[in-house]
């Protein structure tokens, strides 16, 4: 299948599950557990894509510039810094260690 | 007494998150060309995905090299708090016909938070309104700009590209961060993924760190107030306008 076709579906759960919010009856997701699960599951997935990105290539467990990325975007963020400044720091830092020769 | 739209404030509020939330298209712009996407399909998401967390999911799995499944599948799973915004703010705003539809299109985390801070009931709908369709203008406007300059940098890592998407994940993950428990929660997942990198196809990992978490949402549910910091709507700029109610989002007016 081609990216194209999983962009579409991607799209298409998306909207549907907002819209969902809207159509289904309110008792059904103030339902603690279900907000609950939503919560836990937004954690986790962000969580999930941070150690990813920072340290999987393929399947391959790599200690690269990207590490450095994460501890500058996580000194960024423990300064308070914007979303965009942060991304910002974390580009410069991975940059700026494979300019030093890191891989 | 509603007061005119120049001295709105939840306007006020949803014009500054637009513009702060708009902005950073740029960076998912320009690392979706980075994963390999072309412009096309980075518009493609912005327009109708239209939910950050998802749409960088989308392009996270891609650029680790994942498959469009899994990519589909972790950009669902993200965007499933937005149901449980989209049932809140049903109840705050009540929308009909084709306002229906457009309020769920821009129902995500930054127009939730702004109509929930904000009392009044008119002041409610405005905030939702200006800062969802504003962050849907901006956010588009400014990813079309981060794509083409993704496309004119070449070489993504040269740029630090890759660091920058590892940040961005982090940039989104630590406003949620408020509690021993999403704390946990995080490293645990954390660690399952990294476990299960050497085991499964790229991208697979992520959906096993959701059937962690959503095992910890469900079987770690009690009766009773606690669970603090695991409310989906966080506010990502707790530094803007007044969001003393915020806080109750949860509990629904």
């Amino acid at each position: 299948m081609s990216v194209w076709f999983w962009i579409v579906v991607a799209c298409a759960a998306g909207f549907l599950t907002k819209l969902l919010g809207y159509l289904v009856p309110r008792k059904l997701l103030t339902n603690a557990r279900i907000a609950r699960v939503a919560g836990t599951l937004t954690i986790g997935l962000l969580a999930s894509l941070t150690a990813a990105n920072a340290l999987a290539t393929g399947q391959a467990l790599t200690v690269d510039a990207r590490l450095g990325a994460l501890v500058a975007a996580a000194t960024a963020l423990w300064l308070k810094a914007p979303f965009l400044v942060v991304v910002i720091a974390g580009a410069a830092a991975a940059a700026g260690l494979r300019l030093l020769g890191a891989a | 007494m509603p007061t005119d739209l120049r001295h709105s404030p939840g306007a006020r509020v949803g014009l500054s998150i637009a513009v702060a939330t708009g902005l950073y298209g740029i960076s998912f712009g320009a690392l979706s060309v980075a994963s390999g996407l072309d412009v096309w399909q980075t518009s493609v998401l912005s327009l109708l995905l239209f939910s950050g967390g998802s749409q960088f999911a989308f392009i996270g799995v891609i650029a680790g090299g994942g498959s469009g499944p899994a990519a589909a599948g972790a950009a669902a799973l993200l965007g499933i708090r937005n149901a449980v915004y989209g049932m809140q703010l049903n109840a705050l705003l009540h929308p009909r016909g084709w306002r229906r539809v457009a309020a769920a299109q821009v129902t995500i985390d930054e127009s939730l938070a702004t109509s929930t801070g904000q009392t009044d009931p008119v002041e409610q709908r405005r905030g939702f309104w200006v800062a969802g369709v504003g962050i849907f203008v901006l956010w588009n406007a400014f990813t079309l700009v981060g794509a083409f300059a993704g496309d004119a940098l070449g070489d993504p890592k040269r740029w630090g590209l890759d660091g920058a998407a590892v940040a961005a994940f982090l940039g989104l993950l630590w406003p949620r961060l408020r509690s021993r428990e999403a704390g946990t929660i995080a490293v645990v997942c954390a660690l399952a993924t990294v476990l299960a990198v050497p085991f499964v196809p790229p991208g697979v990992p992520i959906l096993v760190a959701a059937v962690v978490a959503g095992g910890i949402g469900w079987f770690g549910f009690r009766h009773g107030p606690d669970g603090k910091g695991l409310e989906p709507d966080v506010d990502p700029y707790p530094d803007l306008g007044d969001r003393s109610g915020a806080t109750n989002a949860g509990t629904l007016r």
